[in-house]
C-alpha cells in the first residue's frame, strides 16, 4: 500500500510538472519576467527545466546536472531573493514594497554546455490563486462553503491591496505629470530669459566692436 | 486484523487527498505573466491542451515603442489559428480541435530599437473547482449558487483591475518619458541659444575683420 502511495504521489509529481506553459532558452540566456504586485501579496512560482537531447531527439525528462539560478528583484531594484536551485523548483516569496518584482531566471551550465536547448516549464502564481485550498480545507477543517466563503475573502483582500496601490500608483502618476507642468513652465520662462541676455550681449558686443574698429 | 484495516483506511485517505490536491495542482493552467520582448526578437510560448478544452488567450503591450507587437497563435499541426499585427490588446477564445502543444509568438521584428514589455494571460480549461465543492450530484442551495455568483463576479472585478492597471501603466511611462524628454530637450535647447547667438557673433567679427586687409588691398590699387 505505502509504496503504492508512493508511486501515485510521484506520477501526480510528474503529471503536475509536465503540464502547464513552457518555453525554450539557449543554456546561456536569461529569462526574465515581471510582476506587477501590490504590497504584501504572496508571489509562486513552479519551475522544470528540461535539458535537450540530441541523440533521442527530445528533451530529457530529468536533466540532474542542470541548476537554475533564479534572482527576484524588487521596484527599488533591490535583490529579495539570489538563489541556485536544482532543474526543478518552487519559490515563494512576498512582496514588502508595492511595485514591478522582475524575476529572473539562467541556468548555472558551464562553458563548454553552451548552446544546448533548455526546455523551462513556468508556472506564477499571484495572490490568492498563490493559495492552495486544500491544504486549507484540511488544516482548518472547513465545510465546503466555508471554504467557498473563505476564498472570497481572500479575493475582496486581494482586490482591496490592488485598490491601495492604484491609489498609490495614480499618486505617483499625478506627480509626474506636475513635475513635467512645472519643467515646461520654468524651462520657457528661463528660455526666455536666455534668449533676451543673449540679444543684448550681442547688440552690445558688436556696438563695442565697431567702435573699436571705427566702422560708426 | 483491525490494524491493518485502519491502516488500508489512512492510506485510502491519504491517496484521496492526494488526488484531490492534485485535482487542484495538476492543471491550474492558467498562467499570467509580463516578459520583456527584446527589439528585433521572436519569443514563443508552448502550452498543451487537451482536445475540446476551452482556452483563452489574452495579451497587452504596456511599454516600449508604439506599443505594439505580432502575435500569432497555432496548432499541433503548425496551422495559423489566430493572427494579428502590430496590435497592442486583443483576446482570444478558442476550442482545441486536436490534443497537442499550441504555440503563441510574439515577434518585434519591425522594430530595431525599441523592447516591449507585454503582458500575457492564458488560461486554459475552466478554473480548478475548490476541492470538495462541486463534487455533490445534489442540487447547489441558494447560499452555494450565490457564493458561486459572488465569485465570478470577484473574477471579473480582478480581470478588469489587470487590464486597468495595465493601461495606467502604458499612461504613467508614457508620462515619464515625456518628463525626462521635457528636461533634455530644453537643457539642450538653452546650450543651443548660446552656442549660435556665440557664433553668429564670432561669424560677423570675422566678415569686418577680413573685410580691412582687402581695403587696404583695393586702397594701394
Amino acid at each position: 500500500m505505502r509504496d503504492q502511495f508512493i508511486c501515485l504521489a510521484l506520477l501526480l509529481c510528474a503529471l503536475h510538472s509536465a503540464c502547464g506553459l513552457y518555453f525554450h532558452i539557449s543554456e546561456t540566456e536569461r529569462k526574465c519576467f515581471i510582476e506587477e504586485v501590490p504590497d504584501e501579496t504572496t508571489v509562486i512560482v513552479n519551475y522544470k527545466v528540461e535539458l535537450y537531447d540530441p541523440r533521442s531527439n527530445g528533451f530529457m525528462p530529468s536533466s540532474p546536472g542542470i541548476g537554475m539560478h533564479v534572482e527576484v528583484r524588487d521596484s527599488d531594484d533591490k535583490i529579495i531573493l539570489s538563489r541556485v536551485y536544482s532543474s526543478q523548483g518552487r519559490i515563494s516569496f512576498t512582496s514588502h514594497t508595492p511595485g514591478e518584482h522582475v524575476i529572473c531566471m539562467y541556468s548555472n551550465s558551464t562553458a563548454w554546455f553552451s548552446g544546448a536547448q533548455l526546455r523551462v516549464h513556468l508556472d506564477i502564481q499571484v495572490g490568492e490563486h498563490a493559495i492552495d485550498y486544500a491544504n486549507v480545507a484540511q488544516k482548518e477543517k472547513l465545510t465546503e462553503l466555508q471554504l467557498r466563503i473563505r476564498q472570497l475573502l481572500d479575493q475582496v483582500e486581494q482586490i482591496t491591496k490592488e485598490q491601495n496601490y492604484q491609489r498609490y500608483r495614480e499618486e505617483r502618476f499625478r506627480h509626474t505629470s506636475e513635475s513635467t507642468n512645472s519643467r515646461v513652465l520654468w524651462w520657457s520662462l528661463a528660455q526666455t530669459v536666455v534668449l533676451v541676455c543673449m540679444g543684448f550681449w550681442q547688440m552690445r558686443h558688436l556696438k563695442s566692436f565697431f567702435e573699436a574698429k571705427k566702422l560708426v | 486484523m483491525m490494524g491493518s484495516t485502519r491502516y488500508t483506511q489512512t492510506a485510502d485517505k491519504l491517496v484521496l487527498a492526494l488526488l484531490a490536491a492534485a485535482a487542484l495542482l495538476q492543471c491550474a493552467a492558467g498562467v499570467e505573466f509580463t516578459f520583456d520582448l527584446a527589439d528585433n526578437a521572436e519569443d514563443c510560448f508552448y502550452e498543451e491542451i487537451k482536445r475540446n478544452t476551452s482556452a483563452y488567450f489574452e495579451f497587452q503591450v504596456s511599454a516600449g515603442g508604439q506599443l505594439d507587437v505580432d502575435v500569432h497563435l497555432k496548432d499541433p499541426q503548425g496551422k495559423v489559428i489566430y493572427k494579428l499585427e502590430r496590435a497592442t490588446f486583443d483576446s482570444h477564445q478558442f476550442v482545441a480541435e486536436t490534443t497537442g502543444v499550441y504555440t503563441a509568438c510574439f515577434g518585434n521584428q519591425f522594430s530595431a530599437f525599441s523592447h516591449k514589455i507585454v503582458y500575457v494571460d492564458f488560461q486554459v480549461g475552466d478554473e480548478p473547482a475548490l476541492p470538495g465543492v462541486d463534487e455533490h450530484a445534489t442540487v447547489l442551495t441558494q447560499m452555494e449558487t450565490s457564493s458561486q455568483a459572488i465569485h465570478k463576479g470577484l473574477n471579473d472585478i480582478l480581470d478588469a483591475q489587470t487590464h486597468h492597471r495595465l493601461r495606467e501603466a502604458q499612461g504613467r511611462k508614457r508620462a515619464e518619458d515625456l518628463n525626462q524628454r521635457v528636461m533634455v530637450w530644453s537643457s539642450l535647447e538653452t546650450a543651443a541659444v548660446v552656442l549660435i547667438g556665440i557664433t553668429q557673433i564670432m561669424v560677423l567679427r570675422n566678415f569686418f575683420t577680413d573685410r580691412k586687409p582687402s581695403q587696404a588691398h583695393y586702397g594701394r590699387l
